[in-house]
């Protein structure tokens, strides 16, 4: 009788322990969207203030104001075209 | 504007690999990977052609299309970058890139395939700006500091272009027409036809 009852309480914890084991389960995969960019969000470069990081720039624009900054760095990219730096 | 794109003449490219160099130093690629490389046609041959061959940035990035995680995202500004906290290495995107951008570095044991990496167009990536983090895995961030990719600011002929498409298509035009040819390499209209304005004929007695 007392073999059969430690044997039931045996199986009982047993089934216990496999039933929760699953509940300490934290997600392992994000949430999926078909099609859809899944990772972390990034930072606009024209969010940095100049010189942010300490290295040196000549590039001049107003922290947070896209347009600036993209008249910056036009301002640099025609600086690649050698007949308007130094004349036909 | 924000359309980043590349350029490379093939008119003035020596193959001398100081891109690839600039990339490698900026920012500190791992040995074996090489976001940037030189590819010389007809090598050794009277009129051989060398082209810098990266990423190039795709309006419609086929690497986008085939990633089963997808971890690719594409920037106000037109840069294709990608979330390597996502990636699994799987090499899906190398076999969609017709330039062959995507590199995998030997991660771990056995040289198991690692994450894969390419070039970000200095824009570092899905990281905070300027931090340690971005910068041991997506490498510098030049375009927060308002500056060019460090290949195009080093190339000593200024064959390799960077920047706004309509600024590079501006200066290549500009270079085609003072010099008569090279237009037929990326094509009349990027040479020749501004969008906004009829195209202009090609210079009389003008050969590539």
């Amino acid at each position: 009788m007392i073999k059969t009852r430690r044997f039931v309480l045996v199986l009982a914890a047993l089934a216990a322990t496999a039933a929760l084991a699953g509940c300490g389960e934290s997600d392992q995969v994000i949430v999926y969207q078909q099609g859809k960019y899944q990772g972390k969000p990034d930072a606009r470069p024209w969010d940095s203030a100049p010189g942010a990081d300490g290295t040196y720039t000549t590039s001049k624009w107003n922290k947070g104001d896209k347009s600036s900054w993209e008249s910056a760095l036009r301002s640099r990219s025609l600086s690649q075209n050698e007949y308007a730096r130094i004349g036909d | 504007m924000a359309r980043m794109k590349f350029l490379c003449d093939a008119e003035r490219c020596i193959e001398c690999n100081g891109c690839v160099t600039a990339c490698k130093q900026e920012n500190e690629v791992p040995w074996g990977v090489n976001r940037r490389r030189v590819v010389t046609l007809n090598d050794g041959v009277p009129g051989e052609r060398s082209i810098s061959v990266a990423c190039m940035h795709c309006s419609d990035a086929p690497c986008m299309a085939v990633c089963p995680v997808d971890c690719f995202y594409r920037t106000e500004e037109g840069v294709v970058l990608h979330d390597k906290d996502l990636c699994i290495g799987c090499g899906y995107c190398f076999y969609a890139c017709p330039f062959g951008a995507p590199q995998f570095p030997q991660a771990g044991a056995f040289g198991m395939r690692g994450k894969m990496d390419k070039c970000t167009f200095c824009a570092g990536g899905p990281e905070a700006d300027h931090s340690a983090a971005e910068f041991e895995k997506y490498g510098s961030n030049r375009l927060a500091q308002g500056k060019l990719p460090a290949c195009v600011e080093m190339c000593s002929t200024k064959a390799l272009l960077g920047g706004d498409g309509d600024v590079v298509a501006d200066i290549f035009r500009d270079r085609a027409l003072k010099r008569g040819k090279g237009a037929e390499v990326w094509g009349w209209s990027t040479a020749y036809g501004k969008p906004d304005k009829p195209q202009q004929q090609a210079p009389k007695g003008a050969k590539s």
